[in-house]
């Protein structure tokens, strides 16, 4: 969306294909404390609506609509919707990612019955019952203390014995009598009749293998970059994520990325804004460079 | 005026399981981000398929039964009612083509 209302505001001929709905994983958030200009924080649906009245106020066109295929390597660039093809002298990829799953035995059978990838949208149907949370880093922690307002007991499962998450986060997560950590532990099977009834954990130094009797297990190990429109077209990296320059243009001229589908080493709010901006200035030089505006 | 019905534990037999045309309930919640993005999709195709097909909403933290009568731990969840009984549900945030696609299967 900035890279979008930054173009608009650029007065290019701009249009943002968004195939849900604008914000991405941010609108599974609850509360936004860390982007910058908000001191009591923020929603991150109020977040995105409020992004995207601005963007709507430079008149920025955006379309709900799936793009099915992309051939970044034609000129122009051709866009690929269900029922129309569009052309572009210039693209820029915030495809965003999805969240990472475990692969393990019963993860996919219980998904929706009680295996979540989203605290903000499962979390109330646990009230007073014991949920697992794995994962050790910034989200696992937030999703956990979001958790402390349904759940009796919410045991953190992490295969390390310390977490990444921010200082301040840990903090509030090991104040909670309410959350336990299970560390260096890693889950190894989810267990369950209709529905998730229990989670077999293994310690990963001892060996140890044990079953804890929870109804609901959170899933928050990272994330997957939404490359699939874009694999054999432009660089990646080992995990998919697409490389880019600091100028956020990937190997193919005219091609742009911003945001949590980029190769880099931290994905925040803050940091997917600065690159769209970022990204839609790089656009905008490269069209003028060819003649084009 | 929004073509969507709201549904409660109480009027749901009777405005759903008993409906003559096919009926679509969006289960939903204030705080739950991605309901957010079904709901103005909902939206469009409740004005869109209008007599033909039912629309509703229901507020699941303030209905707690029948959420749990149909096994629901998940939101944006999705079911489609066709005589009284359950043709197709989906669970999560989906684009409109998709959930238009099942819509285009109740008729």
């Amino acid at each position: 969306m900035t890279a979008g209302l930054y173009s608009a505001r650029a007065r290019l001929r701009v249009l943002l294909l968004e195939r849900l709905a604008p914000g991405g994983q941010v609108l599974t958030t609850d509360r936004v404390e860390n982007y910058p200009g908000f001191p009591e924080g923020i929603s991150g649906f109020e977040l995105v609506d409020r992004m995207k009245s601005q963007a709507e106020r430079f008149e920025l066109p955006i379309r709900n609509e799936e793009v099915m295929r992309l051939d970044l390597r034609a000129e122009p660039k051709r866009v690929f919707l269900p029922h129309e093809e569009l052309e572009a002298k210039a693209v820029i990829l915030a495809l965003g990612a999805t969240w990472k799953k475990l692969g393990i035995d019963g993860e996919g059978l219980f998904t929706g019955k009680g295996v979540s990838y989203c605290a903000t949208c499962d979390g109330p149907f646990f009230r007073d019952q014991q949920v697992a949370v794995i994962g050790g880093g910034d989200t696992a922690m937030e999703e956990a203390l979001f958790l402390t307002r349904f759940a009796s007991k919410i045991y953190v499962v992490h295969r390390r014995d310390r977490l990444r998450a921010t200082r301040l986060l840990q903090e509030r997560a090991m104040d909670d009598p309410r959350i336990e950590f299970l560390w260096e532990t890693v889950p190894t099977r989810i267990l369950g009749g209709s529905g998730v009834e229990g989670i077999e954990l293994r310690h990963v130094r001892t060996g140890e293998v044990y079953t804890k009797p929870i109804h609901g297990v959170f899933v928050f190990i990272g994330t997957v970059p939404n490359t699939q429109l874009v694999k054999g077209q432009l660089e990646l990296d080992e995990e998919g994520f697409i490389l880019t320059d600091q100028n956020m243009e990937t190997a193919v001229p005219g091609v742009f990325a911003a945001g949590d589908v980029r190769s880099k080493l931290f994905r925040q709010i803050s940091t997917a804004v600065g690159e769209g901006a970022a990204a839609s200035y790089s656009a905008e030089r490269y069209l003028e460079s060819r003649g084009h505006h | 005026m929004s073509d969507l019905l709201h549904v409660t534990d109480e009027n749901f037999d009777a405005e759903i399981m008993k409906s003559e045309t096919p009926a679509l309930v969006d289960f939903w919640a204030e705080w739950c981000g991605p309901c957010r993005m079904v709901g103005p999709v909902v939206e469009e195709l409740a004005g869109q398929y209008k007599g033909k097909i039912k629309f509703a909403k229901m507020d699941v933290d303030k209905n707690r039964q029948t959420p749990a009568r149909f096994g629901i731990r998940n939101i944006p969840t999705l079911i489609f009612f066709k005589g009284g009984e359950v043709a197709q549900t989906i669970i999560g945030a989906y684009p409109k083509s998709a959930i238009e696609e099942e819509l285009k299967k109740l008729l």
